[in-house]
């Protein structure tokens, strides 16, 4: 990947190499805020912001890095960081941060943050690997916003708040289906969506353990 | 006692980490493909945070909440924006400090779990238990009790999962969904089944 272009750093992640339906990355904290696009979108330029800055801090230090203590300096940078973007929402967007409660602090733990300083930037320069953490932000935001969608407008009728599909509470029409707005609706939705993926490129599924032997009939004679 | 009782129920079952939370995920999905390495990790994490929730209690509490320097003739400083890092800085460290103890003391147990030690530093089921912890004021016993249910009802969702797993894999499933799909699949519908626990008020 050392001498990949900078425009296929920054848009492989999103579809061919997403971080969460292939390289089972972030998922964490990736379900439990898709309930409101509101939410969901504020989460997603948080982990963008910080994978991207993690990413550029870790690849400008990386040289000066003894390998043995590499983790606990990564550690470090983000833990930083989130603590920046965590004072940043309680100071400007406080009702949203109230709803993503500890989830802003998980980013810490979110595999992609980790995951991308460990395996990108520490080998790839401060541009490349800036890029690569946008990338792979965008590629997270894509797929929880997707989630976001489904679940807000099926599970409340609304989008951002705006109800588009008045509900029968309010003397609309729809009746919201409100196994979307639990938790376990994430999952199907997740599950699905790699299901879609796996169909338009193909070359992303994965072996089976075991093949099926073909169905045959024996006739008695 | 019972409410320590209750507390206990309620981290295993009504509030479980995995199923309810969605936290550690990530080593959830990726671990559960055998039941042996699902246990070793599972005793790993309810070891874990039974010493991590209440060290970082006690930590939030003497030094990092708001006028909890009063001791030291500080009683207006507020450190609580300090507390990320220093909760990560405390899991960080204290699996380094149980590593090598059980290396020394008890290396068949530092054998089994071995390789997952490390992997529980990222994984975010131990975060967010200090971070719950804090958010809902636990005292000192309540979050030993709260730590420790926790960490049982990870490893059960895990081993649960495990058990599913090993079984699916002689399944016939549609091409896109092998793998990483079905287990999404798979954990929603495990999801579902702990909900039933959620209407349980104890």
């Amino acid at each position: 990947m050392a001498d990949a272009s900078a425009k296929q750093v920054l848009f492989e992640p999103i579809f061919s190499n997403n971080p969460i339906a292939l390289q089972i990355l972030g998922i964490c904290s990736a379900l439990a805020v898709t309930t409101s696009m509101n939410v969901t979108l504020v989460m997603c330029m948080a982990v963008i912001a910080v994978t991207a800055f993690s990413n550029l801090a870790v690849s400008l230090v990386r040289t000066q890095i003894p390998g043995s203590i590499r983790i606990i300096v990564q550690m470090t940078i983000i833990a930083s960081l989130v603590i920046v973007v965590d004072q940043v929402l309680k100071a400007y967007a406080y009702e949203i941060s109230k709803q993503l409660s500890v989830f802003v602090g998980l980013i810490i733990t979110n595999c992609i943050v980790m995951g991308r300083a460990e395996g990108f930037a520490m080998k790839n320069g401060p541009w490349l690997s800036f890029l690569d953490g946008v990338g792979n932000g965008m590629g997270y935001s894509v797929l929880l916003i997707f989630v976001a969608f489904f679940r807000e407008l099926l599970g409340a009728g609304s989008l951002f708040g705006v109800s588009l599909m008045p509900v029968v509470n309010e003397g609309g029409w729809y009746i919201p289906n409100g196994l979307l707005l639990l938790p376990p609706s994430a999952f199907f939705i997740i599950g699905l969506a790699i299901w879609g993926l796996r169909t338009w490129k193909p070359e992303q599924v994965e072996e089976a353990d075991f093949k099926m032997s073909r169905h045959t009939v024996k006739e008695a004679f | 006692m019972e409410h320590y009782i209750s507390l206990i129920l309620k981290a295993i079952f009504v509030e479980n980490m995995a199923l309810a939370f969605f936290l550690g995920m990530c080593t959830f999905l990726a671990i559960s493909k055998k039941i042996e390495a699902a246990a070793g990790l599972g005793i790993a994490v309810v070891v874990v945070l039974t010493i991590t929730v209440p060290v970082n209690n006690l930590l939030y509490n003497t030094i990092l909440r708001e006028g909890a320097l009063g001791w030291a003739g500080l009683p207006n400083v507020d450190l609580s924006f300090l507390g990320l890092i220093t909760y990560i800085g405390v899991i960080a460290a204290l699996i380094q400090i149980m590593e090598m103890v059980l290396d020394k003391y008890m290396p068949a147990l530092y054998a089994a779990l071995g390789v997952f030690l490390p992997l529980i530093t990222v994984n975010c089921a131990i975060l967010g238990a200090s971070l719950f912890m804090v958010e809902r004021d636990y005292t000192f016993s309540e979050s030993v009790v709260y730590g420790f249910g926790a960490g049982v009802g990870w490893a059960l969702a895990i081993l649960a999962l495990a058990g599913i797993r090993e079984k699916l894999k002689y399944s016939d499933v549609p091409e896109g969904l092998r793998g990483l799909g079905i287990t999404f699949i798979t954990v929603g519908l495990m999801s579902l089944g702990f909900m039933s626990f959620s209407g349980i008020s104890l």
